[in-house]
């Protein structure tokens, strides 16, 4: 009976603690995640559900004219933004990370700077650099002082940069974020190991690759999952700089910018299509876990303990 | 002790609420305490809340049991938090509506109530303001508010200055432009970065070059997107890139107002709901409007038409008979003069006045040889929108990316999609 009590009061404390989250992660992600399954397999006419129709959402979306290609059209705008935010954002946030820890002149005063971009209003940084691309804007002002005004472009007008436009804006708000986690995964490298690699000769080039590397892969699956998140979910920055439409003649439009047009529908786009919205937040789902997962088992393959 | 006090407390809070504590014995209280409704009335128009609350001020003079809230959404919100807010069985007593296949969807989702039978006179309305309010069985769902004309702006002062007249054919407009860039000034303000803006490019030079019949054809399916009369007048449009803002793809919709408000450019081809905007940012800009000329002097001066706005009430509304008078307030012509007076807007109210007003009478005297606004009127019922698919593709063209064949391909396609007419 003692023994009962006690276990109640247990169960008791932490019900008191796990609770408030849990009923916030229950209504805010798990519900919704489950009514949008839900939603994706009926039809609807404007806002109200009506037949049962099984996986034709998802059939329509692969399969027919225009949710095909407007989905395969985001699909590889999305891809453009993963590859880019892998390479560039992550390549100099591992080169930022690694300089930061080697503690040279005024490192403490880069690591805040870095990460400064980091804590801005995307809708904020979205409308500054609106601005700064802007035909009249300030990179245009430069390249014409710097006497390379046949480079002006329409940056956010013209099909062939807007897209990149948008991610290097992203990658110039976000680098710091990998920067400070591999600089802390580099911090906690065991300064014996780099000591005892350099005392065999090794140069700080095969130090950095065979050394430090190896142990701060964790540091980079957590960062390579919230890139793949990230990239699978680009919706701001877009909404904030181009336009829901994904203008110019969609050439910036991702899948999340997609699916809430097609969701919610828009002025111009026209009436909401919740069950093919629903079907698209799903597939938006699904890929992200399976990227995410693919990306956790290959990397942590090659990870390395002491 | 404890038990007293609180007796007491009790005592004295229900002697108050029922007024009889430190009751002076000589006012009257009413018998019954008149009871306020209060309606929601939610807009798209931030630019224009200080208008509708006037307007509330004034109805509320004259129905002191009614109280009305204004709630202004931005324009590009205004659809999906509206939408979010009727499916999840609240929202507004009363709303802007869109007009058209926009207004339809809430008609089908069943949550308007039929303005026909709030406002019977609603029958009088004309024909164009009724087309973008019913639907095919020819319900009435919404109080026709103003109506649009598609139209060039320009500058007075800047056109007499480099002796400039409004030109009478399109060769005569593209001189003007000529002559006006020759002097280092930019002759049309607009660009093409926000999509919207390429379809009123279209509603403004279309029209003078596919001719009055090619709206009533393309609907009826006579004939389709790739009619040359079509292909043609997309042409006639990029004409005009020389004379537009250098990058003018990169242009948005705020940088073209400006640029013309401030007089940095001579002409705007844009709606006429603009002139309200430009009068209040310059009060001293001088401007007229004209219709795009045609090729030849003689061929009639068309213009692009369309119903913009209807107020609706929401079916889910518990105050239908405030709902009753605040719609017949708007749909007063003391209402409709103030459209005219200080929004400088069309109101499609049968017999107002619009000789205060030399812009509006202008307007009307252009809506004389008019056609509807094409996508916006006859293809925005079913996905993908003619209003999207142009758009999209018109950014493509003006970009250079497509060729006209290939922008009205793409439109084609997409609407042939669902299109009846077009699949036989």
């Amino acid at each position: 009976m003692q023994i009962k009590k006690k276990t109640l009061r247990k169960f008791g404390t932490v019900s008191f603690f796990v609770l408030p989250a849990l009923i916030i992660v229950i209504t805010l992600i798990v519900a919704p995640l489950l009514m949008s399954m839900f939603n994706s397999l009926f039809s609807w006419n404007q806002m109200v559900r009506l037949d049962f129709i099984g996986f034709d959402n998802f059939k329509a979306l692969f399969t027919k004219y225009p949710y095909q290609e407007r989905f395969f059209n985001a699909l590889k705008n999305n891809a453009q933004w993963f590859v880019m935010t892998m390479v560039i954002q992550n390549g100099f946030g591992l080169l930022f990370g690694y300089l930061l820890s080697r503690r040279i002149a005024g490192s403490e005063f880069f690591k805040r700077v870095f990460f400064l971009p980091v804590l801005f209003s995307i809708v904020a940084v979205g409308f500054l650099w609106g601005l700064y691309l802007s035909p009249n804007g300030l990179l245009n002002a430069i390249l014409k002082a710097t006497g390379k005004p046949e480079w002006q472009q329409a940056w956010l007008g013209n099909a062939k940069y807007a897209n990149n436009a948008l991610i290097l804006v992203n990658i110039w708000r976000w680098v710091g974020f990998p920067s400070l986690v591999f600089l802390a995964a580099i911090d906690m490298v065991p300064v014996e190991s780099i000591e005892a690699s350099l005392l065999d000769g090794a140069n700080s080039w095969q130090t950095f690759w065979k050394v430090i590397f190896p142990l701060i892969i964790p540091s980079l699956t957590i960062v390579f999952v919230l890139t793949i998140i990230g990239s699978l979910n680009v919706f701001e920055q877009v909404y904030c700089m181009t336009g829901l439409d994904g203008s110019p003649n969609f050439a910036t439009d991702t899948i999340g910018t997609l699916f809430y047009r097609t969701a919610f529908g828009s002025v111009d786009a026209g009436n909401p299509e919740i069950g093919m919205g629903s079907a698209i937040s799903v597939v938006i789902y699904l890929l992200t876990f399976c990227f995410s997962l693919i990306s956790i088992v290959t990397t942590r393959s090659k990870e390395v303990e002491l | 002790m404890k038990r007293k006090v609180i007796a007491f407390v009790a005592a004295a809070l229900l002697a108050v609420s029922s007024g009889s504590l430190f009751a002076n014995g000589s006012a009257e209280a009413p018998a019954t305490e008149q009871k306020v409704t209060e309606l929601q009335l939610w807009t798209w128009r931030p630019e224009d809340v200080d208008f509708y609350n006037g307007l509330i001020k004034q109805f509320e003079a004259a129905n002191p049991d009614i109280k009305v809230t204004q709630n202004a959404i931005k324009n590009t919100e205004y659809n999906t938090v509206l939408a979010s807010s009727l499916s999840g069985g609240s929202g507004p007593d009363i709303f802007m509506g869109r007009a058209y296949g926009g207004l339809l969807t809430y008609v089908q989702s069943g949550y308007l109530e039929p303005m026909d039978k709030l406002y019977p006179e609603v029958k009088n309305y004309s024909k164009g303001a009724l087309g973008g309010a019913s639907d095919s069985d020819g319900n009435i769902w919404g109080l026709p508010a103003v109506g649009q004309t598609l139209c060039v702006y320009y500058n007075k002062k800047i056109f007499e200055e480099n002796g400039i007249t409004v030109p009478d054919t399109w060769d005569e407009f593209l001189a003007d432009c000529k002559t006006l860039k020759a002097k280092g000034i930019l002759p049309i303000a607009n660009g093409t970065k926000d999509g919207w803006t390429v379809e009123t490019l279209l509603g403004v030079i279309g029209p003078a070059f596919y001719g009055p019949d090619f709206f009533d054809d393309v609907v009826a399916g006579k004939t389709n997107f790739l009619d040359p009369r079509f292909i043609g007048a997309i042409n006639k449009i990029h004409e005009l890139t020389p004379y537009m803002p250098d990058m003018y793809t990169g242009i948005s919709y705020t940088d073209m107002q400006t640029s013309f408000i401030n007089e940095m450019s001579a002409m705007f081809l844009g709606g006429s709901y603009e002139a309200s905007y430009f009068k209040t940012q310059n009060p001293d800009l001088d401007f007229d409007i004209f219709p795009i000329p045609g090729t030849k002097a003689s061929d009639p001066k068309l213009v692009s038409v369309y119903a913009d706005m209807n107020w609706v009430v929401n079916a889910a509304s518990q105050h239908m008979d405030a709902d009753k008078k605040f719609i017949k307030f708007l749909a007063s012509k003391e209402v409709g003069q103030q459209i005219i007076d200080k929004l400088q807007m069309v109101p499609w109210t049968p017999g107002v006045d619009a000789s205060s007003s030399p812009f509006i009478s202008k307007v009307l005297e252009l809506q004389k040889t008019s056609t509807p606004y094409l996508f916006l009127v006859g293809f925005r019922y079913q996905q993908p929108t003619g209003s999207s698919l142009w758009q999209a593709a018109g950014q493509g063209f003006m970009s250079g990316d497509l060729t006209a064949e290939q922008t009205a391909e793409q439109v084609q396609k997409g609407i042939a999609s669902y299109y009846k007419p077009f699949q036989k």
